[in-house]
């Protein structure tokens, strides 16, 4: 190592930051492990948030890191959801952890073997053949009679975790034991995507054509990716199944497969952080307004993600949560609402290439600013 | 010597027409050969055929005497074929260091490693750099590919070809959009290649090609029309005709 010359040493350096933690990371896993101590009571929320989060990484090793398009992604969480279930009712692996892997590798069989169907084709062909397997599995499940049909698997009594941590009323186990499994499981996929296999991955989905003419075998690349996101899934779903003691169909729901690509959409795809932090955002904003406006609670994530994907991720937010607070504040009707929103919505919608202007300023400022308080930062230590 | 490279009666046809017409060449090792031609004359389906983009109608395509007609694109690549494209194909997200990287681990199987970190092989950085520095690319090395200028990204184009460090070499013009003050970058590091490496070249602009060239194919309507060397094919009366523009006169 001593021998290198500078610019090798430097162009090692340039390769290893990409996979060095930055402080942004740290921080994410120390306050998501400290909610098991300081959150007693919202564990259910974050159990469901955990298996959510790593439902959606395990669609972001896909679609964000080899430009696979699926909106049946939910075939694999809920093959692996019925696997852990069966396992545990008859008795077949009474363990959760080795059930659960069981339950991961049993899905990424099922990825293998559809995998060579998303080979070839358009984005669409990808969406429909997708779509497609989580139907058939969803009707199977429906028809059979070891899956209990249209009442799911009921009847599911989970053994304590590594034979110590039985699952209590509070879900605390079932919570640690799901924050760590998205944890190990993070872990793998940032080595995986760091690794020369992922930096292959990123080379197909940004040029195929090119890919393989440097000697890529993009398909055996593709397959390898989607086998190992659909064991993600199925583990994902196997967390499920255990933490509620209950498998339904609705884990092969075409909602589950569209709200995870919401919820990476929202997060952002390719740095594999965006399924954790679409996670969190998607299950707190839903809890809230699940409590506060029932009825009407998937209108305002329907702004949300309109005035997102008008103004970008953090504007639009923001612009939308504006105008839901004003139509609180005001006191209004739900008919009152709908329309001040959607006139809020138009005179935004034509003021967009001014607003942009001002918001690409405001990030420019705001970046100016960050880089200052970073210099300081640097030369004070 | 035997030939490296050779097509036999090689057709392609696209519904009703014929973009490869029978064409059967035969490149010598370490040749410098031109092919040449109008538009549309058929010179980039010849470049996708020999590297398995597309599959011939009918016809056979051999590399060192071995029949490859039928294999995939990355396997040509792992026997010695590499290409580099007319309009750039690059991965735009990707530094030249990461494009480069990839190309050269790829290249010595380690690719499909997914628990080591990139960057943790000293081999590969060393060549890596190696290459870029030859290319003048070593001071973008950690740049965003789709920013680069264009004259940089043309020179990444052509490294990332020899990254693969072919037998065979088909540079699909690899000079065209590039400003005259950067062009003899590339030319240079085209002529600085080992000379038992073959290079077949398309190219529109002729004193590159007659300063290049040791053979010279031409291509008209699909068809193989003239081939020799440069000036007998200079000579030719029926190219300069062709050239010109007029109708090809059979005599």
């Amino acid at each position: 190592m001593s021998m290198d010359k500078p610019i090798v040493a430097q162009a090692r350096g340039y390769l290893l930051s990409r996979a060095r933690w930055s402080p942004f990371e740290i921080i994410f896993w120390i306050v998501a492990f400290a909610s098991i101590f300081f959150l007693q009571s919202k564990h259910l929320i974050l159990t469901e948030i955990a298996i959510l989060g790593l439902f959606a990484l395990s669609l972001d090793l896909i679609l964000g890191y080899a430009g696979i398009v699926s909106l049946g992604h939910a075939a694999f969480f809920g093959f692996g959801a019925y696997v852990a279930g069966l396992l545990a009712k008859h008795g077949i692996i009474k363990e959760p952890v080795l059930a659960m892997l069981a339950s991961g590798v049993a899905a990424m069989a099922l990825g293998f073997v559809t995998s060579f169907l998303v080979l070839r084709g358009s984005d669409l062909t990808r969406l429909m053949v997708t779509l497609g397997v989580a139907l058939v599995l969803r009707e199977i499940a429906n028809r059979l009679d070891i899956t209990g049909g249209a009442d799911g698997l009921q009847g599911i009594v989970m053994e304590p975790v590594l034979g110590h941590f039985a699952f209590d009323i509070f879900g605390k186990t079932a919570y640690v034991y799901s924050l760590v499994t998205l944890f190990i499981l993070f872990l793998v996929a940032r080595r995986i995507v760091n690794s020369p296999f992922g930096l292959s991955l990123r080379s197909v989905k940004g040029n195929p054509l090119r890919a393989s003419a440097i000697g890529i075998n993009v398909n055996i690349r593709l397959v390898a990716v989607y086998t190992i996101a659909a064991g993600y899934a199925g583990i994902a779903g196997a967390l499920l199944t255990q933490a509620t003691q209950f498998a339904s169909l609705s884990v092969f729901d075409f909602e589950r497969s569209a709200d995870v690509m919401l919820i990476l959409i929202i997060g952002g795809t390719g740095y594999l952080y965006g399924g954790l932090i679409g996670s969190v955002l998607f299950k707190l904003v839903q809890d809230y307004l699940a409590n506060v406006n029932p009825q009407y609670w998937q209108f305002w994530l329907g702004l949300v993600l309109v005035m997102m994907i008008m103004f970008g991720r953090v504007y639009g937010a923001v612009m939308a949560t504006i105008i839901y607070v004003a139509c609180l504040a005001l006191k209004l009707s739900f008919m009152q609402s709908i329309i001040i929103t959607i006139i809020a919505v138009a005179v935004l919608g034509l003021m967009r290439p001014q607003i942009l202007q001002i918001t690409s300023r405001i990030t420019e400022r705001a970046k100016a600013a960050l880089d200052g308080v970073k210099a300081k930062f640097r030369r004070s230590a | 010597m035997a030939p490296v490279l050779e097509t036999k009666g090689l057709v392609k046809e696209f519904g009703g027409i014929t973009a490869t017409n029978d064409v059967s060449l035969t490149v010598q090792k370490g040749a410098r050969h031109a092919l040449i031609g109008p538009n549309g004359a058929g010179k980039t389906t010849i470049i996708n055929l020999l590297t398995g983009v597309l599959r011939p109608t009918t016809g056979t395509i051999l590399l060192e005497g071995r029949d490859i007609t039928s294999l995939d694109p990355h396997k040509r690549v792992q026997l010695g074929i590499a290409r580099t494209f007319q309009i750039n194909q690059l991965f735009n997200d990707m530094t030249p260091l990461e494009t480069i990287g990839l190309a050269v681990s790829e290249r010595l199987e380690l690719g499909g490693q997914w628990w080591r970190l990139v960057g943790s092989k000293s081999v590969v950085i060393e060549e890596s750099v190696e290459i870029l520095d030859r290319f003048h690319l070593a001071d973008v090395m950690d740049h965003r590919t789709g920013d680069l200028p264009y004259g940089k990204q043309r020179l990444l184009e052509i490294a990332l070809a020899i990254a693969c460090k072919p037998n065979v070499l088909l540079l699909d013009e690899p000079a065209a959009g590039v400003p005259e003050a950067e062009r003899h970058d590339i030319l240079d590091a085209v002529a600085a290649l080992p000379k038992d490496v073959t290079v077949m070249l398309i190219e529109h602009d002729m004193d590159i090609v007659f300063s290049f060239a040791d053979r010279i194919s031409v291509l008209v309507n699909g068809g193989l029309f003239v081939e020799g060397p440069p000036d007998e094919v200079a000579r030719d009366p029926r190219v300069k005709a062709v050239y010109l523009g007029e109708e090809v006169v059979h005599g």
